[in-house]
């Protein structure tokens, strides 16, 4: 880091850092490219604070019935020393679990301090590791190293020990009806647990033995068809990690982006709080939508510069990569002329602007001889006033 | 997606205003589509809220569950649906045409089939959970059920299953529908919000496509189209709202005010959904509906007719059955494109984009060439059609007609901006192309690499003779108390 560069807690303007937590990971593995995400996560910036400042609040609202299906299905799990959780282990997946112990590493003697906690996870971990005791070990507080910077995780998870290896293990509330879920959520859980095992491979790593003897076999236990009993489903996490091993690799590191940002930026509310959130740059997608608290702001500032990403990534794809609607509406309308790296991708448009004019011109003129003029239901008019730039 | 279609969608952007990306209506709107509006409790896999059904704009029924997670008050809602929707079927049969079937046989085919409509995806995938939980219910017993109940989750499983048959028409879900006709200048996450993606295709008065999307993103005022609602209503108005009927000890005022409240989050969803209908009707029908639909009222009419000595659908199909319905779902993928295609130049021209289909004016014509080379003369007609399309098809590729996809032919040369043709088939049985057949000089033409029919008919083993690689034999399914037991909570 140079000295010039804002430091981390001076971004986050005094206030407590936040964690990473299941959707942070899950925008940083959908978008990691993405300069402002990066920034923001990396000090535990509020994110949530800054978007309601911005006057653009996150919808990610969640229902009490949600909340409250998620929470009694956990305990439901976890009750008596995580009970119906071994049997399922034993009986559904025919592992031999012999005596267990289970620790809860939320809190340390009270105190939540992620330092303290992560401490401690580390400690029962290394002697689970060395002894083989200890089973489950729920709520470890790990850390990864995201962008050159370590980044503590919270993640909802237990640590399994069996035979020698840990698993991940995943509860969720969604539903396995049949022995089928909804692909997406299956997706966001297994991307999930591929940042978690990769965590814990990092610790063990870190302690000095084997990272292998994390599994990249995960456990998802999910409410079985319409009921409340839990299921365990084996999902092994290897595409993933690799996944997110290559995306954690190709992070621009943040004392990088941090060397280029003015030294008194700040995310602290205030004046001049989306003036500072625009110095960094944004990577903004649609799915952005899905998993970060700044989308909403985002999006406004991609279509504000009629961006196509806003459009979606395969309609920038499709448009051979070109950013900005103003100029592929040109190259299609044949009102500018294409560098040389650009001509293929302008003559395409260029032809899909003739194709589409044609094929359009066409039925307007059927229309108009078969029938009788009907009510014109397809909107086709064009309002040129907000021709976009 | 494509080119053509990103396309459309940046002059959506310009116009600020949802662009065709059809000339005609590719699906079939009934006269009176059974519209339902599902909502469902939070965090639940299917458990029902409320549905607001009906066949018409101003006839809505609200159907709603006061206490969701209250098993005999599902029963009792998954009873009041039945007895509509098996009404709607039971009434939208039409008359009975009477076809020359196999063997002198004659085969029954209804004149009509029931449509049903839900907003969106969720909405499709709703009705499917919902058919799943409640079709092997059984209706004697410790756990017995209303006789509707089980009838009802077949007939929703099956409309399920038609929605994934490409060109189905039976269960439509509204933002699919549009999107198949307009683009807008939203993404396609975006579009999946059905009053946003009205706002871009018919925005009131006073207000652009942006304009009305933003306002369709606030959930106050534009509720989410389910089936999982908003939850800030959830958190503020729904769960006050049962807490107090549940205290009231099922006081009829207290349901009362609960459904009133469930109204206003369903109402809005409602009336956009028969605005959509609306526009969909207002385009013109393509060629190839009638066919489709055709095929619609044949499955129809066979499951219909085949319901009393039929077990309710496999959890999961056995593997003669999976590939058999495969092969279905691909085939009628093929002839769906190809037929859209076919009935429009807007989806023709993404074939003319990627180089299998070309289009232009015919430069040069011999309608009455003979092919003299075999032991008798063939006609062989050739055309040299003028193009600007970038063609990447062979010599030698066969290709067929849009306007007439009998009429066939093979690529014979490609070169100088033209592309020259043989005509092989669809010109008559004689030596002589029929009149009309042949396209003349000055027409414009448009020929396609693209044709349906390249999947054969399916041949698949019995499922008695299910090979060994595949399980072996599936046993026979039996239903079991289990199945009626099973917990839904």
């Amino acid at each position: 880091m140079t000295e010039t560069a804002p430091d981390l807690d001076r971004l986050r303007g005094g206030a407590a850092p936040r964690n990473h937590d299941a959707r942070t990971i899950a925008a940083l593995t959908a978008n990691p490219g993405c300069a402002r995400r990066g920034v923001m996560d990396a000090a535990g910036v509020d994110k949530d604070a800054v978007a309601r400042a911005l006057g653009f609040p996150a919808p990610f609202g969640q229902s009490q019935f949600a909340i409250t299906r998620g929470n009694v299905f956990e305990q439901q799990v976890k009750a008596d020393g995580c009970a119906e959780l071994l049997t399922l282990l034993r009986e559904g997946l025919g592992l031999d679990v012999p005596e267990v112990a289970y620790d809860d590493l939320e809190t340390v003697a009270g105190n939540e301090g992620r330092e303290l906690r992560h401490i401690r996870t580390r400690r029962l971990l290394a002697r689970a590791l060395e002894t083989g005791e200890g089973t489950l070990f729920d709520h470890p507080l790990l850390r990864l190293d995201i962008g050159g910077r370590p980044a503590y995780l919270e993640p909802d998870v237990i640590a399994f020990q069996f035979a020698g290896r840990f698993h991940v293990i995943e509860i969720k509330s969604f539903a396995v009806v049949d022995g089928q879920a909804e692909p997406e959520q299956v997706a966001a859980a297994a991307r999930q647990s591929a940042v978690y095992v990769l965590a814990l491979r990092d610790l063990v790593a870190e302690l000095g033995h084997d990272p292998e003897r994390v599994s990249h076999e995960v456990f998802l236990v999910c409410p079985e068809n319409f009921s409340n009993r839990p299921a365990a489903t084996p999902v092994d996490v290897r595409p993933q990690l690799a996944v997110l091993r290559r995306q954690l690799a190709r992070l621009t590191r943040i004392d990088d982006i941090l060397a280029e940002l003015p030294a008194d930026l700040t995310f602290a509310p205030g004046e001049r709080l989306a003036e500072a959130v625009r110095t960094v740059e944004a990577r903004y997608a649609p799915e952005c939508m899905a998993g970060c608290e700044m989308a909403f702001f985002c999006r406004d500032e991609a279509r504000a510069c009629g961006a196509t990403g806003a459009l979606g990534r395969s309609v920038r794809d499709d448009l051979g990569g070109l950013d900005t609607i103003g100029t592929a509406l040109a190259l299609a309308d044949g009102d500018l002329d294409p560098a040389a790296d650009l001509a293929e991708t302008a003559a395409q448009l260029r032809l899909a602007s003739l194709l589409r004019a044609e094929a359009l011109e066409n039925a307007e003129a059927r229309r108009a001889a078969e029938a009788p003029p009907a009510p014109a239901a397809a909107p086709a008019a064009a309002i040129p006033e907000s021709r976009a730039s | 997606m494509s080119a053509l279609s990103a396309l459309a969608r940046l002059e959506a952007v310009r116009a600020g205003r949802a662009q065709p990306v059809a000339t005609v209506r590719h699906v079939h709107i009934a006269d009176a589509p059974l519209v339902l509006v599902p909502l469902k409790l939070a965090g639940e896999a299917a458990a029902p809220l409320a549905v607001m059904a009906g066949a018409a704009p101003d006839a809505p029924s609200l159907l709603i569950v006061p206490q969701p997670r209250n098993r005999d008050q599902r029963f009792a809602f998954a009873a009041s649906l039945a007895r509509l929707v098996l009404n709607h079927v039971e009434t939208h049969r039409g008359e009975v045409e009477e076809l020359p079937g196999k063997d002198g046989e004659v085969r029954l085919r209804y004149g009509d089939a029931p449509q049903l409509l839900v907003p969106n995806r969720g909405g499709v995938r709703f009705l499917r959970l919902l058919g799943r939980s409640t079709r092997f219910r059984s209706t004697e017993g410790a756990y017995a059920v209303d006789a509707a109940v089980p009838v009802l989750g077949r007939w929703l499983t099956w409309f399920a299953d038609r929605h994934d048959h490409p060109g189905s028409s039976l269960l439509g879900a509204a933002t699919e529908l549009l999107r198949l006709h307009w683009a807008t200048g939203q993404s396609s996450l975006e579009d999946g919000n059905l009053a946003a993606l009205m706002g871009w295709i018919d925005p009131p008065d006073g207000l652009d496509g942006p304009s009305a999307a933003a306002l369709a993103e606030d959930p106050v005022r534009w509720p989410p189209a389910g089936p999982a609602t908003d939850p800030t209503f959830d958190n503020e108005v729904l769960a006050p709202a049962i807490a107090a009927y549940d205290r009231s000890g099922g006081d009829a005022r207290a349901r009362e005010r609960l459904r009133a409240a469930i109204e206003t989050q369903v109402t809005p969803t409602w009336e956009l959904m028969w605005r959509a209908v609306g526009l969909l009707r207002a385009l013109p029908e393509a060629a190839g509906v009638a066919r489709r639909w055709e095929r619609d009222r044949d499955a129809f009419t066979h499951y219909h007719q085949t319901f009393g000595e039929a077990y309710p659908q496999a959890r999961r199909d056995p593997p003669v059955r999976a590939a058999r319905r495969l092969h279905d779902l691909e085939r009628a993928q093929e002839a769906y494109e190809a037929q859209r295609a076919f009935d429009d130049p807007l989806v023709m021209a993404e074939q003319r984009l990627t180089g299998a289909a070309f289009g232009g004016v015919v430069t040069e014509c011999h309608p009455e060439r003979l092919d003299e080379t075999g032991k008798r003369p063939k006609l062989r007609p050739l055309l040299r059609v003028a193009t600007g399309d970038p063609v990447r098809l062979e010599p030698g590729t066969p290709v067929c007609s849009a306007a007439r996809p009998a009429l066939k032919g093979r690529i014979v040369e490609i070169g100088g901006g033209g592309v020259l043709v043989e005509l092989t088939g669809g010109l008559g049985r004689r030596l002589v192309p029929e009149a009309g057949v042949v396209p003349v000089e000055g027409d414009r033409v448009c020929f396609t690499s693209r044709t349906e029919g390249s999947f054969g008919i399916a041949r698949f083993p019995d499922r008695e003779d299910t090979p060994w690689t595949h399980g072996g034999p599936p046993e026979d399914y039996v239903p079991t108390a289990d199945d009626a037991r099973e917990d839904w909570s």
